[in-house]
C-alpha cells in the first residue's frame, strides 16, 4: 500500500483515524464497564442520604471539584497525609464522579470526620479565620440560602434508574428531610461522610 | 478479569502494535538512497511543491523501535488482560514497598518513642521535632500553627485544660476525641430573657466585669439551678465533662457580654475529632508529648 493512497482518500483516512482512536477506548475503557472490581460497591457503602446528596450538588455548583480532588493515589506521600488510597468500589454510586484533576487545595477523598462540624462551618464562612495562609474563597451565602427541596426526590429517582439502590421509601421521604435546611448543613453533611467507608488508619 | 475481556484487551493491544508495524512497512518508500532527490509528488498548490523523499532512516527505525519498546513493555508490565507481567509490578505492591521501606527506616524510632512515657518523651528534642511536624500536618488547621487556638478551638499552650492536661487525659483526647456540649439554656422552658441577662452578669462577676450588680446577684440563683451541674457551684468547671472553668479569664468563645449571652442562649457544640483512625498509636504518643511540652 502506498502512503499516497491514504493521503488522497478522505474516506479511507477517516476510517483509519477512527480505528486508531477507538483502539485505546476499546482496550482501556470499555472493559471497565463490565469488571467486578470497578462495578461492585465496597463493603458497607451506602447511597448518599437526601441531605448529603443535596450537599453534593452544592459541592458541584460551587465548583469545589475544580480545586479539590477526591482520589488518593497509592503513593506513600499521599497515604501518609490523606489516608488509605482510593479504590474504585467507593465511587460506584457517584454520578458523575468528582475525582477532579487539579489540587489547588488538599484532596478531600477522606476528609469525613477529620474536622469537627464547627470547623467546617467556620472554614466555609471565612477560610482565613482558621487557616491564615489559605487562598480558598469564602462561601457566606451557604449560611443564608435554603436547600431547594423540590427536586430532591426527582434526583434520587434518576439515580435509582441508574442503579443506585435507593428504596422508594427513601425517595418518598427525601423532600421532607431537606426542606428548610440551610445549604451549609447539606454541604457539611456531604463532606463529613466522604471516604469514611474504608478505614484510613495509616 | 474474565477470559473474554482478557482476550479482548490482548487482541486490541497487540493488534494495534502490529498494525502500526505493518502500516510503517507497507507505506514506506523505497529506502534505496539516503540522498535527497529532486523528484516531487507532482502536485502544486500556489506554486508550493512537495518533494518525494523517503523518511530518513533514523526516523523510520525510531518508529519501529517504539513498536519493539511497546512489546517489551507489555512483556514486563501488566498490559495484556490477565497477564501479570514478568516484573510482577502492581500499583499496590509498589506502594507497599514504599511503606515497607519507610517502616524499616523509621519504624524502630517510632516504636521506641511509642513506648516512652509522655513526660520523658517531651524532653526528647528529636521526638519533639517529629511532634512539631505531626502537629503542623494534623492539628494546626484548628489549633493554629503556634497551638494558640482560636475562637472555639482551645489554646494548647496555656495551663488551662478543658478535659485535663495530664499525659493520660491528653492521650485519651487524641485517641478517642472529645464531644463538648453546652446545652442551649436560653431556649429552655422556664428560662426568661431576664434570667439569661442575670446569669450572664453573674458569670461576668467571676472576673469582676458585671454590667449590673443587682442582676449579677439575682443571677447566682439562676446559675445554681441551670449551670452548677457542669460548671460547679463556684463556676470552676469540671474536666470530666469538659465544662470550662468560668473564673479564670480564659475564654473559648469570647468573654464579652454579647458572646456569653450567645453561648447561654444557643449553647455550644464543640468536637475534637478522634485521631485513632487517622494516626498510629506511636504517632499519637509523640503528639501527646508535643502537646504536653507546650505547657510543661
Amino acid at each position: 500500500m502506498k502512503h499516497e493512497i491514504v493521503e488522497k482518500n478522505l474516506g479511507l483516512m477517516i476510517v483509519l483515524i477512527v480505528l486508531t482512536i477507538s483502539g485505546g477506548f476499546l482496550a482501556e475503557v470499555v472493559p471497565l464497564f463490565f469488571l467486578k472490581e470497578t462495578n461492585e460497591p465496597v463493603e458497607g457503602l451506602e447511597p448518599l442520604s437526601a441531605l448529603e446528596l443535596e450537599g453534593r450538588d452544592i459541592y458541584i455548583r460551587e465548583g469545589c471539584h475544580v480545586c479539590h480532588t477526591q482520589q488518593i493515589r497509592p503513593f506513600r506521600a499521599e497515604t501518609e497525609r490523606y489516608g488509605h488510597y482510593s479504590v474504585a468500589g467507593e465511587f460506584v454510586y457517584d454520578r458523575p464522579f468528582l475525582w477532579g484533576s487539579k489540587r489547588t487545595g488538599p484532596d478531600l477523598a477522606r476528609v469525613g470526620g477529620r474536622y469537627s462540624d464547627a470547623w467546617q462551618r467556620q472554614h466555609l464562612y471565612d477560610p482565613r479565620s482558621v487557616v491564615p495562609e489559605s487562598n480558598m474563597p469564602a462561601f457566606p451565602w451557604l449560611f443564608e440560602d435554603r436547600v431547594d427541596h423540590t427536586k430532591t426526590a426527582a434526583k434520587m429517582e434518576t439515580l435509582q434508574t441508574l442503579g443506585v439502590p435507593y428504596t422508594d421509601e427513601q425517595i418518598a421521604e427525601a423532600s421532607a428531610q431537606v426542606e428548610g435546611k440551610f445549604e451549609i448543613e447539606a454541604l457539611v453533611a456531604y463532606l463529613q461522610q466522604l471516604g469514611t467507608v474504608i478505614s484510613d488508619k495509616r | 478479569m474474565s477470559t473474554f475481556w482478557s482476550i479482548w484487551i490482548s487482541v486490541i493491544v497487540l493488534g494495534t502494535v502490529f498494525g502500526c508495524w505493518w502500516l510503517l512497512w507497507a507505506t514506506r518508500k523505497s529506502q534505496t538512497t539516503d540522498t535527497e532527490t529532486d523528484r516531487t509528488m507532482g502536485h502544486s498548490f500556489d506554486g508550493i511543491e512537495e518533494y518525494d523523499n523517503p523518511l530518513p532512516k533514523w526516523w523510520f527505525y525510531l518508529f519501529l523501535a517504539t513498536c519493539i519498546f511497546a512489546l517489551g513493555y507489555l512483556a514486563l508490565y501488566p498490559g495484556l488482560g490477565n497477564w501479570k507481567g514478568l516484573l510482577g509490578w502492581t500499583a499496590v505492591n509498589q506502594w507497599e514497598a514504599e511503606v515497607a521501606e519507610a517502616e524499616e527506616k523509621y519504624g524502630e524510632i517510632y516504636a521506641q518513642y511509642g513506648q516512652t512515657p509522655v513526660p520523658e518523651l517531651a524532653e526528647n528534642d528529636d521526638a519533639m521535632k517529629i511532634g512539631q511536624r505531626l502537629f503542623a500536618n494534623n492539628c494546626a488547621v484548628c489549633h493554629g500553627s503556634a497551638a494558640r487556638g482560636q475562637v472555639g478551638f482551645p489554646n494548647l499552650t496555656d495551663d488551662d485544660w478543658l478535659w485535663g492536661g495530664t499525659p493520660e487525659a491528653i492521650l485519651e483526647t487524641l485517641h478517642n476525641g472529645r464531644m463538648g456540649n453546652m446545652p442551649a439554656k436560653g431556649t429552655m422552658p422556664g428560662m426568661t430573657n431576664e434570667q439569661v441577662d442575670q446569669v450572664v452578669n453573674y458569670v461576668l462577676s467571676f472576673s469582676g466585669r458585671e454590667k449590673d450588680a443587682e442582676a449579677a446577684k439575682a443571677g447566682e440563683q439562676v446559675f445554681a439551678q441551670a449551670c452548677v451541674a457542669c460548671h460547679g457551684p463556684e463556676g470552676k468547671g469540671m474536666q470530666a465533662m469538659g465544662a470550662p472553668n468560668l473564673t479564670d479569664n480564659t475564654w473559648l468563645y469570647g468573654s464579652t457580654y454579647e458572646w456569653i449571652k450567645e453561648t447561654v442562649m444557643n449553647g455550644r457544640q464543640n468536637q475534637m475529632p478522634a485521631q485513632d483512625r487517622l494516626l498510629s498509636d506511636d504517632q499519637i504518643q509523640i503528639l501527646a508529648a508535643y502537646v504536653y511540652s507546650l505547657s510543661n
